[in-house]
């Protein structure tokens, strides 16, 4: 009894520990496209990623949980010695957290993503041995990797070309962005809408036939797109300021898509990375609770709920600054392009989180960021930034997997076994 | 923690392009004081529009080092990187060109004779409306970005770079016939004097030249 209070206090620990870092650090990526672009204030982008974050978390996030907590690991082969998932868990939640922190110091650019499965797959492949790593998962978490980020800007690719056609390229670009912005207002809801309720709402206990999601989803886009419609129909046009800039207007109008877009965004990151988090915490929890390690029972709702809450604490004490920050440095993403980008980027990661794969938010938003930037939407994009990102991207793995191996050895040794 | 997004923006080059542009015209425009102070022989306020000038001149070539050093190879622009620079060379000359005519001019304590100065004041005007029109051209930069290069925004740049050239022509023109106004009355002026005349009418010439070199260059973009 008293060793499964330490593995579970020491597991809320890390897992809370990992939920305020991606709050503090990684949700800025997914909201300072709309307060660069002066779609939002901080203010609002903190209640917006408060909110759409703990739902995304606690409504999406169940299906990345259960890949982390018992895809990566054979759990079979470890049916005699529970204890040895739960040092395990806590040695990748450990290293993660702390190859984050390493990182950070540092400047470097890191996933908290990879640094998770790196370390899952490290003290697992190490720990207890190859064979207990389920490398085909292992393979396709990796190919998602690959994949996501050229998802997303494929899309994005497509969706900024659409704009252009549609609105940019014609002589009224603001009548037609009264028209046209809904439709997107529409398609971002529907999908991520859909998505969600196709695969995340069966953890919370809600069952829909595929006709009723159907229907559900395009109910709720289109209420979407009329309260948006309202919106965009107050926006007066300022021929003042449209002399001086064209598109003043219009980027007004992507403004109010925009914020859809912010709470997409949000929505998506507390799907996937929240999950990653809590995973690990999650697999320790009923592993402890049970003394089984193939317990088949969900995640459970306080789990999500935790890491929702860690996040939203993360957010509201470090990650202001940071949302800050990085907003003022991203002026080149105007609403037009942000929405781009940041659609693009919610649909691929609400679809991964559907299916389970762990992938990273940023890489999947620099992936779309790109796919603007190929239908010629962006002014400026550093290269060698984007080679940098990748490089440290691949680094995290083994560096996480290090990490754990140690870590999961001291606590192997330390801790009292169950 | 490195911001993975916020770091792969490079500095846009393209407010700065723009900015460059308003300091080159605001350099130019100073011409027109300057030469209506220098008609009239009042030397110390030339001496103002002068140093105001080289103000200017200087501001725009300290704006153009930095955007050179804003961008590396390593960007990846809708348009080639070259062309912006090339686009920002001919943007500096109209400061430079600007600089070059008013050192000469307040150099030597230039009398502009008064049988044309009228027609030497209207050139120069010309000439700076060139550079306002370069200037509006330019200023359009940041639309065709968002715009792709495409549609309605290419139309209206290409609208606005006929207009460039059409004051070019007429500054050619002008420049024609005052250089006929001067060989007739050359033979009362100082030689040296009116050697530097022809030098000073063929410099002021030269700005709405560079003001049309930016349409060009302009045009190359939109030919991406």
């Amino acid at each position: 009894m008293e060793a499964e209070v330490v593995y579970i206090t020491l597991a809320v620990v890390f897992g809370i520990f990992m939920a305020w870092g991606i709050g503090a650090n990684d949700v800025a990526n997914a909201m300072a496209t709309s307060v660069g672009s002066k779609a939002l204030t901080i203010k609002q982008a903190i209640i917006v990623a408060a909110i759409f974050e703990f739902l995304g978390a606690v409504l999406a996030g169940g299906e990345v949980t259960s890949t982390i907590r018992k895809g990566i690991v054979d759990a079979e082969l470890l049916e005699g010695t529970p204890e040895l998932l739960v040092f395990g868990m806590l040695a990748a939640l450990l290293a993660a957290g702390t190859w984050l922190l390493i990182a950070s110091r540092n400047g470097w650019p890191v996933s908290t993503t990879h640094s998770i499965v790196g370390a899952t797959v490290g003290f697992a492949a190490v720990g207890i041995g190859f064979d207990a790593v389920h490398w085909n998962t292992v393979g396709n978490i990796v190919m998602s990797w690959v994949a996501s980020p050229l998802t997303a800007g494929f899309i994005a690719y497509l969706l900024y070309l659409s704009v252009q056609r549609l609105i940019l390229h014609h002589d009224d670009p603001v009548a037609r962005a009264r028209r046209y912005v809904p439709v997107y207002m529409f398609l971002a809801a529907f999908t991520v809408t859909l998505v969600t309720i196709l695969k995340g709402l069966k953890h919370v206990g809600l069952h829909t036939s595929v006709r009723d999601s159907y229907l559900i989803a395009f109910g709720f886009a289109v209420v979407i797109a009329l309260v948006g419609s309202v919106f965009i129909q107050r926006i007066k046009a300022d021929p003042k300021a449209e002399k001086k800039e064209h598109f003043y207007t219009v980027e007004r109008i992507f403004g109010v898509l925009m914020i859809i877009t912010a709470c997409a965004m949000a929505f998506a990151h507390g799907s996937n990375d929240v999950a990653n988090a809590i995973g690990p915490l999650a697999a320790v929890i009923s592993t402890a609770k049970t003394g089984l390690v193939t317990a088949n029972s969900s995640v459970p709702i306080w789990v999500l709920v935790l890491g929702g809450a860690g996040i939203v604490v993360g957010l509201a004490t470090y990650g202001r600054h940071v949302i800050a920050t990085v907003g003022s440095k991203i002026t080149q993403l105007t609403p037009s392009r942000g929405f781009a980008a940041g659609v693009a980027a919610a649909t691929t990661i609400v679809i991964a989180s559907g299916t389970g794969m762990p992938i990273s938010t940023t890489h999947t938003l620099v992936g779309a960021v790109l796919g603007v930037g190929l239908a010629r939407g962006i002014e400026a994009i550093d290269l060698r930034v984007v080679g940098r990102i990748f490089v440290s991207w691949v680094v995290t793995i083994p560096a996480g997997a290090l990490l754990a191996i140690v870590f999961f050895f001291i606590f192997r040794t330390v801790l009292p076994p169950y | 923690m490195a911001n993975m997004l916020a770091n792969i923006f490079g500095t846009s080059p393209v407010f700065p392009l723009e900015k460059h542009i308003g300091i080159a015209f605001s350099c130019a425009k100073q011409l027109r004081g300057f030469f209506a102070a220098a008609v009239e022989g009042d030397w110390d306020k030339a001496a103002i529009c002068r140093a105001e000038i080289e103000r200017y001149e200087h501001e725009a070539d300290d704006l153009k080092k930095e955007i050179r050093l804003n961008l590396p190879k390593s960007l990846f622009m809708p348009v080639p990187r070259e062309d912006l620079l090339e686009l920002l060379l001919v943007q500096d000359k109209i400061a430079n060109r600007t600089k070059d005519v008013s050192g000469i001019v307040m150099g030597r304590k230039m009398q502009i004779p008064s049988q044309i100065a009228e027609q030497f004041l209207e050139f120069v005007d010309r000439n700076v409306d060139a550079a306002k029109q370069a200037r509006k051209s330019v200023r359009e930069l940041d639309e065709l970005f968002t715009a792709g290069f495409r549609g309605a925004e290419v139309a209206l740049v290409e609208g606005l770079i006929e207009e460039l050239d059409k004051i070019e022509t007429e500054t050619d023109d002008m420049q024609a016939a005052l250089r006929g106004a001067v060989f007739e009355i050359e033979s009362s002026l100082n030689p040296v004097d009116a050697v530097f005349l022809y030098k000073v009418i063929e410099l002021t010439g030269e700005i709405a030249d560079m003001a049309e070199r930016v349409g060009r260059r302009l045009e190359l973009l939109l030919s991406h």
